[in-house]
């Protein structure tokens, strides 16, 4: 049992939240509870705890940069109380044996729940649908199925998947990127990727699959979601497909929300990612459309890589990078410190939101009685140069090491256990 | 100057000139019967190349060989982490044996740019993927300075494949630092989406452009370009982007030919266009090593004029060819200012010779 003393849920007056039996009890004025735990609260903001739609946890197969364990670790110091492992491991979560496997890792390491996301396609190869029902149906009770790290490009194949997860209310997450326009590809193709001479990465890549599969979805009324929208073109296919009223969600890394192509000018491959890092105007355009909802959530697109597979030359590295640790403040610092979003804003694209696409029925709810207690407290006053050394993640590829960014996550309750206090994983 | 060269943007309009001027100044020993200076003595000039090109190698072998530099020649095709060991690897190897300059051939744009981040010698870049290759562009500016005087307001149209052409990006770099005009040509699927942004011009008509040439640099294309629907047909490039003699005779009479090598006789070049006395083609090859001479001085040596200055105790370094007991050089590796010294030495032999 804990008592949250003087909390400031969603930003606002000072309250105190009593936690007992996995379940918000009491929220109000001057709570007294003799039994439990006092969590001095004072000058925090209490949010629901954080659900990332897309995650890399490695395991099974890459557990040199990445676990279950070390990776739900690093979800919740960042806030977090749910994420989607996706499915490109080794071997690939496209059966209901390795799902299960991830999901059982999950529970066992306790830190957040996993919700492993299934492929669409067996082993990623983007040729035969992989058993979506047999996913769905197992303990992991699979709700989101993508083949992130590879588009599914095949246009039948594409509209199969959409149409035979409405049978389950599943939702078809797409890595929106046509292969042969990319063929290559390094970073954006723009200015920058000229004067570097990298092979760029083309906007157009990303839109002309997502016009698509927006008019597939709405033709066979499923439900679609778009994996890290990267860029102001694809902002705009959105907000039409939207205003359709077609079942259309969509998400945005921190990343994308905060940095630009320009780094690449370092060739530092810690800049290195899929989708590329886009130009200022994107960036305005993502903050604006996650601003007024065209783009639903936040999603970390964590993708832990080991030392080596960064330190070489730009062409051989691999893409990606970590995100979990970092996000709440990249979000404070590109929304909140902006004026785009307040902290009820926050919590809705960073957890109710994503929790509703996932389809989590214990995730993402209004810190109110009788909800479950996930929540986490952060500190908006906090100010720190952000330290690789200090993450709990097995790996270090962050953008953003030495940056000074907004806010510390102090705690992190869930189902009323803390997992995180006084800012140190337990 | 820089410690490293790395890109034609890393050069001053001083740092180009000083490094043409002392390059035409060594140019005078290269018509010496010893064409040795004691310079470098005692400095070690790693030639990396992890990508083929034995023009490029043996010219950079050449220049520091005449500076009295020790050169160990590394070659390592395929450099990812998967093909054995990496690029960091590698440079911390270079590091433990002291290379005091690092010539680095990479077929990964950036990679001179990574390794000067784990090495403490400088670094020059002969090429990196598709992003730069600076010396190159330092003796085309130097070739077309000998033919046609100073840079300033002259015409350079560059023809080819500029999408995946370091030599392009870095020629349109200097030579807008040297204050000339340069136009690039080529169809528009062989032009990056962004070239607007660059110093230059850009025309997709051969023909409308060559009466106000004073220079036509050609671009080798690759014939793989073709099946990756870049254009048609090899034949249909010739057509529209080829040098040949109805095109020649189109410049202006003073006006010359550059390429970079090596040239595919017939496509981009017609063989009676690269052998004509327009042609500097040869000439590019010969005034690479003086060029790669001066950057390797400039980037090792120090600031002193390489050749000339007070006389001193005679040529004798230079008269034995570079011999190691002579010479202040020798002894004080890392001194530049006696650097400077032997330079002059060699330099008074040079002119007693010239006498």
């Amino acid at each position: 049992m804990f008592l949250i003393k003087g909390a400031r849920i969603l930003g606002g007056a000072p309250a105190d939240i009593l936690l007992r039996d996995g379940v918000v009890a009491e929220v109000g004025a001057g709570l007294t509870a003799p039994e439990a735990t006092v969590v001095e609260a004072d000058g925090l903001i209490a949010l629901p705890g954080l659900v990332d739609l897309h995650t890399h946890l490695r395991e099974p197969g890459r557990e040199d940069a990445e676990t279950v364990e070390s990776g739900t670790r690093a979800a919740a110091a960042g806030g977090y109380t749910a994420v989607h492992a996706m499915a490109n491991t080794e071997p690939v979560a496209d059966t209901a044996g390795v799902v299960e496997q991830v999901w059982r890792l999950g529970r066992e390491a306790g830190h957040c729940d996993v919700h492993p996301v299934g492929a669409v396609t067996r082993g990623l190869e983007g040729e035969r649908l992989a058993e979506l029902g047999a996913m769905a149906d197992s303990a992991a009770r699979v709700r989101v199925f993508s083949d992130d790290g590879h588009c599914v490009s095949d246009a039948v194949l594409m509209r199969r998947a959409l149409e035979y997860v409405k049978a389950f209310d599943g939702v078809v997450a797409q890595h929106a990127q046509e292969p042969r326009l990319t063929e290559h590809a390094q970073m954006n193709e723009g200015e920058v990727s000229g004067r570097l001479g990298l092979a760029g990465w083309p906007a157009v890549a990303e839109e002309a699959i997502i016009a698509r599969d927006c008019l597939l979805a709405a033709h066979v009324g499923s439900r679609l979601h778009v994996c890290h929208v990267s860029t102001a073109g694809s902002v705009e296919i959105l907000r039409w497909a939207k205003s359709k009223g077609w079942q259309v969600t969509a998400e945005v890394t921190p990343h994308h929300l905060l940095l630009t192509d320009e780094l690449a000018e370092t060739y530092d491959p810690v800049y290195k990612v899929n989708p590329p890092l886009r130009t200022k105007a994107d960036v305005e355009a993502l903050r604006e459309a996650l601003a007024d909802g065209t783009i639903d959530c936040v999603a970390t697109d964590h993708a832990p890589h080991p030392a080596e597979a960064k330190e070489t030359e730009w062409a051989p590295a691999a893409m990606g990078m970590i995100g979990l640790e970092t996000a709440l403040s990249v979000v404070h610092e590109a929304m909140v410190e902006t004026g785009l979003l307040d902290w009820a804003g926050v919590a809705d694209r960073m957890s109710a939101r994503p929790a509703r696409i996932g389809r989590l029925t214990g995730q993402g709810r209004p810190i109110e009685v009788g909800a479950p207690a996930n929540l986490t407290l952060y500190d908006p006053a906090a100010r720190t140069a952000v330290d690789p050394a200090a993450f709990v993640s097995k790996s270090r590829n962050t953008p953003f090491a030495g940056l000074e960014l907004p806010g510390r996550v102090h705690a992190t309750f869930l189902r009323g256990r803390p997992t995180v206090l006084e800012g140190k994983v337990i | 100057m820089k410690r490293h060269l790395i890109s034609a943007a890393d050069l001053t309009r001083d740092d180009a000139l000083l490094i043409l001027d002392t390059a035409e100044e060594l140019s005078r020993i290269a018509d010496r019967p010893i064409k040795k200076l004691p310079t470098l003595r005692g400095r070690t000039v790693v030639n990396l190349f992890f990508e083929d090109s034995t023009r490029t190698r043996i010219s950079f072998e050449a220049a520091a060989k005449r500076l009295s530099a020790d050169v160990i020649n590394f070659s390592a095709k395929g450099s990812s982490v998967s093909k054995g060991e990496s690029l960091k690897d590698t440079a911390l190897t270079l590091e433990a044996m002291g290379a005091d300059g690092v010539v680095i051939r990479h077929n990964a744009s950036g990679a001179p740019h990574r390794l000067a981040g784990w090495v403490r010698g400088s670094v020059v870049n002969a090429g990196d993927g598709t992003h730069e290759h600076p010396t190159q562009a330092l003796l085309d500016a130097y070739t077309m300075r000998r033919r046609l005087g100073d840079l300033d307001g002259r015409r350079v149209t560059i023809v080819g494949d500029i999408l995946h052409s370091r030599v392009a990006r870095s020629n349109v770099l200097l030579l807008n630092t040297l204050g000339a005009d340069v136009t690039l040509v080529a169809p528009p699927t062989l032009f990056p989406v962004a070239v607007d942004t660059w110093p230059c011009e850009v025309a997709y008509d051969f023909d409308a452009v060559l009466p106000k040439s004073d220079v036509v640099m050609m671009l080798r294309v690759q014939q793989e370009r073709m099946s990756d629907a870049f254009f048609p047909t090899v034949r249909e490039y010739s057509r529209r982007y080829g040098l040949d003699a109805r095109r020649l005779s189109a410049l202006p009479e003073h006006a010359i030919v550059m390429h970079p090598g090596p040239m595919n006789r017939g496509v981009e070049i017609a063989a009676e266009v690269a052998d004509s006395p327009r042609s500097t083609i040869v000439e590019q090859v010969a005034n690479g090593v003086t060029v790669r001479m001066a950057v390797l001085y400039l980037l090792l040596g120090g600031s002193e004029p390489a050749i000339g200055g007070a006389a001193r105790d005679g040529g004798d370094a230079a008269r034995d060819g570079g011999d190691v007991s002579r010479g202040g050089a020798i002894r004080d590796r890392g001194d530049v200012s006696r650097g400077g010294d032997a330079i002059r030495n060699g330099g008074d032999a040079s002119r007693r010779e010239d006498a």
